[in-house]
């Protein structure tokens, strides 16, 4: 299993962004190609993990599922594949190596709050006003913990 | 507190990876040495087919090793017997090798000083195929004891692979491999895929193989020279 190390990734690319432009992620959108090798529920369990003690905690990973698209010589046409274990044409049926989605693992965008001008430490702030609605659902006594 | 706004930053997550695996290639190509990885599920043969390879090419070329393991040294060791220049990295509980760990082994060795590299992955049909390592051809192997459907079970691997191996062909009678089911279920997923089978056992087939490495080194010797 190498998704923890993909969720690490994910994280870092993500807190990289969030302090360039000085705001909070409440979410990050992940496009993940269905042949990149990574399996979605290893990673979506991973992420938590990831984020623990970074101004990430508390936030969720939004992934979007990208079908692998051939094109195909004969069709002069991109195609999604129906399936990863056939590398043919869905329409005409001619094999095809030439892949044009599919491999992705892309950060592809955050949900962001700017950053309060407060004086209690930014970070903190943010994650905990984010956070407050799954925590109350499922996990009133973490609130306590991380207050 | 505003509302949340969504902006859009596209990142690659492994860009790391491929930024280490692209110079790795560079270097590679520079150096003149042919760099092939090895790609299997463990117990497939990878360690001996790899051993019997070492020994058989280093009459007319020098060869090096990288292998990659979990915990042990095992196979290290029992490459060691070839005579060929045989490094280990221990990962740990890491299931793969990534690029920045590729780059790290080759730290003390001259690459000018070699003709073939070869880089044998954890043994792991899963992981390794999201990981660049810079190499210039990847083997997947495949034992005959392990059943004609491990492509369709692994495709992305096998996908992400230039050359599949056949290995253990002594035993394909004894365990009924299917050969003809087993090509078909490659060409599905990786259509054009060249396929050797061959025995590291009784070197039957191997002949072949290694004509098509030695093809392929010069090949892409040509081109970078040309280049």
């Amino acid at each position: 299993m190498h998704e923890l190390s993909i969720a690490m990734g994910i994280v870092d690319a993500a807190l990289e962004e969030a302090r360039r432009r000085e705001v909070q992620v409440s979410a990050v959108h992940l496009r993940l190609g269905v042949f990149s090798g990574v399996v979605k529920d290893a990673l979506l369990f991973s992420y938590e993990a990831a984020c623990q003690d970074t101004a990430l905690q508390g936030s969720r990973l939004i992934v979007e599922d990208l079908p692998v698209v051939v094109f195909c010589a004969e069709c002069q046409a991109q195609r999604a594949l129906d399936s990863i274990q056939q590398f043919a044409c869905p329409v005409c049926g001619t094999p095809t190596m030439d892949i044009r989605q599919g491999r992705e693992i892309e950060v592809f965008a955050l949900e962001v709050v700017d950053q309060q001008e407060s004086s209690s430490p930014s970070d903190q702030t943010g994650s905990r006003q984010q956070s407050t609605q799954s925590l109350d659902a499922s996990n009133p006594s973490k609130q306590e913990v991380e207050l | 507190m505003s509302e949340p706004r969504l902006v859009e930053v596209r990142r690659n997550v492994l860009k790391q990876n491929d930024v280490i695996a692209r110079g790795l290639r560079e270097r590679f190509r520079e150096a003149g040495v042919f760099v092939v990885s090895l790609v299997s599920s463990p117990g497939s043969g990878k360690t001996m087919f790899l051993e019997r390879t070492l020994t058989e090419l280093q009459p007319r070329y020098r060869v090096a090793a990288l292998v990659g393991d979990l915990a042990t040294e095992n196979d290290a060791l029992r490459l060691a017997r070839s005579k060929a220049p045989v490094k280990q990295i221990t990962t740990g509980t890491l299931c793969h090798l990534e690029a920045s760990m590729v780059e790290n082994a080759l730290q003390e060795w001259e690459l000018q000083q070699m003709d073939f590299l070869f880089i044998e992955n954890v043994g792991n049909l899963v992981c390794p195929s999201s990981y660049d390592l810079g190499e210039n051809l990847r083997l997947v192997l495949m034992s005959v004891t392990e059943g004609e459907d491990k492509p369709l079970k692994y495709p992305t691997i096998f996908n992400t692979a230039d050359v599949a191996v056949i290995t253990k062909n002594e035993l394909a009678q004894a365990v009924e491999f299917d050969w003809q089911a087993a090509r078909q279920n490659i060409e599905s997923v990786r259509p054009g895929m060249k396929i050797f089978r061959l025995s590291a056992k009784t070197g039957a087939g191997m002949e072949e193989y290694l004509t098509f490495l030695i093809q392929q080194r010069d090949e892409q010797r040509a081109a970078a020279l040309g280049a």
